[in-house]
């Protein structure tokens, strides 16, 4: 039997709308107490919430390990300012920062900016990918040893190693560089939830950690082989994509969930990805999935997130972590070292070498 | 009979990054990046007891003669995300971003200062530039906004025609319509804003924050900057940091005040200085002159002439005379910058000062362009800082240390005891929100 690849755990610790920094922290403390690879927040500019990326730059400070991955539209945002504040993340987290990329299809939130219609999913996917891009670009244009302070020569940085981006896209261009040096992780952690078809390809091309949902392993590969296999014919390796299933889970009935049953395993609710029961059949679940070779790890959306991010950590994780199928520790400082992921190599000072 | 109390400053910190006042070659000089510095520095002006700690903005780096200017410091993180991040290692200090008007949308914005409130518990600011031009519109949604708000742009140019703070104070109010749109009691009531620039309908994600509206600091000296402060502004961050300047300036806003029905303690006047200490006064003075000279080095010297000059001056000696011919009006050597003044005008000065005192290139930009406002030991310094605000020409200062993080240690650890024991600065803080700091009632809330 091959070696199992390492399971990475992640969980959402939105739910309803909390404007407070202590209930945040609260949350990521213990999502960092199970080792878990990344929180996510969700947003939206419709619905009541606070700023997603704030909330979770509130956090870092308050946190040492876990990754910290806002979610950030891209549909009525400047593509710049989206690259400036997720570099930011990245540099007061010291390299823990994720961003998932998210749009706003709905007419409420267009007459939010009145600036233009809704607009397809299509057409705002294909936007998203290229803010994805320019991002990626723009932490690129700062070469990560471009600040110098040569007093010899009286110049602070090596400009020959900063560079114009000249992104030129259907819906909006950049000339860069960026305001922000190269962040601590070369590029934060791209997240992208790549279930639904007008989303996939941008999830192929430009994400790090793809989130699938389906209601079965067989479906959860399926799709994880398409975004594998849209990636590598983008170019990219696929194995530096990390494809996690996306679960919506309600440990409320913890106390009475029926014995776990390995063998025919824990069923999922009617209503699309919802796991409801016991936090030890769930972990069944993980375990199963995980070893079918369906998924790299789970993103868990706990329904009510103060009480089952508790059980999630102190009942599944601490199980899946005494079976020794998740890690008790942090190994590494980063959100990528957390996922196995490489630094980006800077595609301009590759340019540069080659001259 | 006792004497009526001294009026009471108010103080800020300036992040000393991305700027040529930095002293960047000083071996004590840290990152102005890494956020550490920005932990030091705010925590440092906390225990201080200072108003706010503040942070500029700009968003395009500047260019000189076609290539990015690489002689001063660059390289700055995005101000909110790093300011949401410091309301976890301060308790009481105001957090003031400063975030451009016309490369943002009010809805946005507005979400993500409200936010920032909340989160550190009401000590939010927000530093509402104007500053727009086609050179920094080049990062942003080229030909999107501007013109579909049915303002047509200049020809070849990202600004929009008229004055840009007619879209700026029309930012502030549709902010402050969604900062109110929540009842106290806590339910969203729709927002319905139609205006020239901005059309906003729907509701505001975010209950009205902890100071009813974060504070609103002005940046911009022009009589349409001035008006703007007058009606919008909590706090009017200016240069004028000599006392006469001050004087007039202070006298100017605040006389602006009553038309806008305000009373003029609702606008607080902070200019931006800098200072240096010594043990004595000697001290201080030989001390700034080496920050001139560090700040001037003699490439700097160079390219300030360049930038005055209009043309390329590569091949002259820094430690020589000025050029004798005149600068080349028009040219535009240096981009997004705050230009000088008139080329010509500006020669024919540094040529006076030069010939005057017989002063070499170098020696000339350094007595030119220095800015240096209070030099002396702290007794000296804090003595001047009281008589500004007794003169009426301050209602406090927002303090540009000249190195990162490290700044302001000595003024928090010399000059602070001194202000205290004067009677003109707190002894503690007695709220817990900026405004509380600032003296300033939260706003009327107009549902
Ligand atoms: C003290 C001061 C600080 C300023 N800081 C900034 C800044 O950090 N970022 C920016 O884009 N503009 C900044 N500005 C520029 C102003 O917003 C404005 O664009 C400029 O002063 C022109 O307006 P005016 O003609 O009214 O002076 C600053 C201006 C002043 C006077």
């Amino acid at each position: 039997m091959p070696a199992l690849r390492p399971l990475h755990l992640a969980a959402e610790i939105g739910g309803p709308p909390r404007y407070d920094a202590a209930h945040h922290t609260g949350l990521a403390r213990l999502a960092e107490g199970g080792a878990l690879d990344f929180v996510t927040l969700g947003d939206s500019f419709a619905r009541p919430g606070p700023d997603a990326l704030a909330v979770l730059a509130r956090v870092a400070p308050a946190t040492r390990r876990v990754g910290l991955v806002p979610t950030v539209t891209t549909t009525h945002t400047e593509p710049f300012h989206v690259s400036s504040a997720a570099a930011t993340l990245d540099w007061v987290s010291r390299g823990r920062a994720g961003w998932q990329v998210g749009v706003s299809t709905t007419e409420a939130e267009a007459r939010l900016f009145g600036r233009r219609p809704a607009a397809p999913a299509g057409d705002l996917w294909h936007e998203a990918g290229e803010c994805a891009d320019v991002c990626a670009r723009l932490w690129d244009s700062w070469e990560d040893d471009a600040e110098i302070r040569s007093t010899a020569t009286g110049r602070f940085i090596d400009r020959d190693k900063l560079h114009y981006v000249d992104f030129e896209g259907a819906a909006f261009s950049v000339r860069g560089p960026a305001i922000v040096p190269r962040p601590p992780q070369g590029h934060p952690v791209v997240v992208i939830d790549g279930t639904a078809e007008p989303a996939r390809d941008a999830a192929a091309r430009h994400a790090d950690v793809v989130l699938v949902r389906a209601t079965t392993p067989e479906r959860t590969a399926a799709i994880r082989d398409d975004v594998r296999h849209r990636a590598a014919a983008h170019g990219r390796a696929p194995d530096a994509l990390r494809v996690l299933a996306a679960l919506t889970v309600d440990l409320g009935d913890a106390e009475t969930a029926p014995e776990p049953g390995l063998a025919s395993g824990p069923p999922l609710a009617g209503r699309g990805t919802y796991y409801r029961g016991g936090p030890v059949d769930l972990a069944d679940l993980i375990t199963q999935w995980h070893r079918a070779g369906a998924v790299d790890g789970f993103h868990l959306t706990p329904i009510t997130p103060a009480r089952d991010l508790e059980r999630i950590v102190n009942g599944t994780v601490a199980l899946l972590q005494h079976r020794s199928l998740f890690r008790t520790f942090y190994p590494g400082g980063t959100l990528r070292e957390h996922l196995g992921l490489a630094r980006p190599a800077n595609r301009y000072a590759r340019a540069g070498e080659r001259v | 009979m006792t004497a009526a109390a001294p009026k009471q400053m108010h103080l800020a910190a300036h992040f000393p990054g991305v700027n040529n006042t930095t002293v960047w070659s000083d071996p004590r000089s840290g990152s102005q990046i890494e956020f550490s510095s920005f932990e030091h520095l705010a925590r440092t002006a906390e225990r201080g007891l200072f108003d706010f700690f503040f942070l500029a903005e700009g968003l395009r780096l500047r260019e000189h003669k076609g290539r990015i200017h690489d002689l001063d410091v660059v390289g700055r993180p995005e101000s909110l995300t790093v300011l949401s991040a410091l309301a976890a290692v301060t308790d009481r200090i105001g957090l003031a971003a400063t975030v451009n008007t016309t490369f943002n949308e009010p809805y946005e914005l507005a979400r993500r200062l409200a936010t920032l409130d909340h989160l550190s518990a009401g000590r939010a600011a927000w530093n509402a530039v104007t500053s727009s031009d086609a050179f920094t519109g080049e990062n942003f949604r080229r030909g999107g906004y501007l013109d579909r708000a049915g303002i047509p742009r200049a020809p070849g140019s990202a600004r929009p025609e008229g004055t840009p703070y007619t879209r700026a104070a029309e930012f502030v109010a549709t902010a402050r319509e969604l900062w109110d749109s929540w009842t106290p009691e806590g339910a969203p009531r729709p927002v319905s804003h139609r205006g020239r620039h901005f059309t906003v309908e729907g509701e505001f994600t975010v209950p009205r924050s902890p100071q009813g509206h974060p504070v609103v600091i002005q940046a911009g000296d022009s009589f349409e900057g001035r008006e703007f402060a007058a009606s919008a502004a909590d706090i009017v961050f200016t240069r004028h940091g000599t006392l006469d300047a001050g004087r007039a300036f202070y006298a100017d806003v605040k006389g602006r005040l009553a038309a806008h029905g305000r009373a003029p303690d609702e606008l607080k006047v902070m200019p931006g200085v800098t200072f240096v200490l010594g043990d004595t006064d000697a001290d201080a003075r030989e001390h700034a002159a080496d920050i001139r000279r560090r700040q001037v080095s003699p490439q700097n010297a160079i390219a300030a002439l360049e930038q005055v000059w209009g043309r390329d001056l590569s091949s002259y000696d820094p430690d020589g005379p000025l050029p004798a011919s005149d600068p080349d009006p028009g040219a535009e050597l240096v981009r997004g910058r705050v230009r000088q003044g008139d080329p010509l005008a500006v020669a024919a000065r540094w040529r006076a000062l030069s010939e005057e005192k017989g002063l070499s290139i170098r020696q000339t930009v350094i007595e030119a362009t220095g800015r240096q406002s209070f030099i002396g030991s702290p007794a000296t310094v804090a003595a001047l800082l009281a008589e500004y605000v007794a003169a009426g020409a301050a209602d406090g200062f927002i303090l540009v240390p000249h190195l990162t993080p490290g700044g302001l240690d000595d003024f928090v650890d010399r000059v602070v005891p001194l202000l205290q024991e004067r009677g003109v600065f707190r002894r503690a803080y007695t709220g817990s929100t900026l405004r509380s700091h600032l003296g300033l009632a939260e706003p009327v809330w107009k549902g």
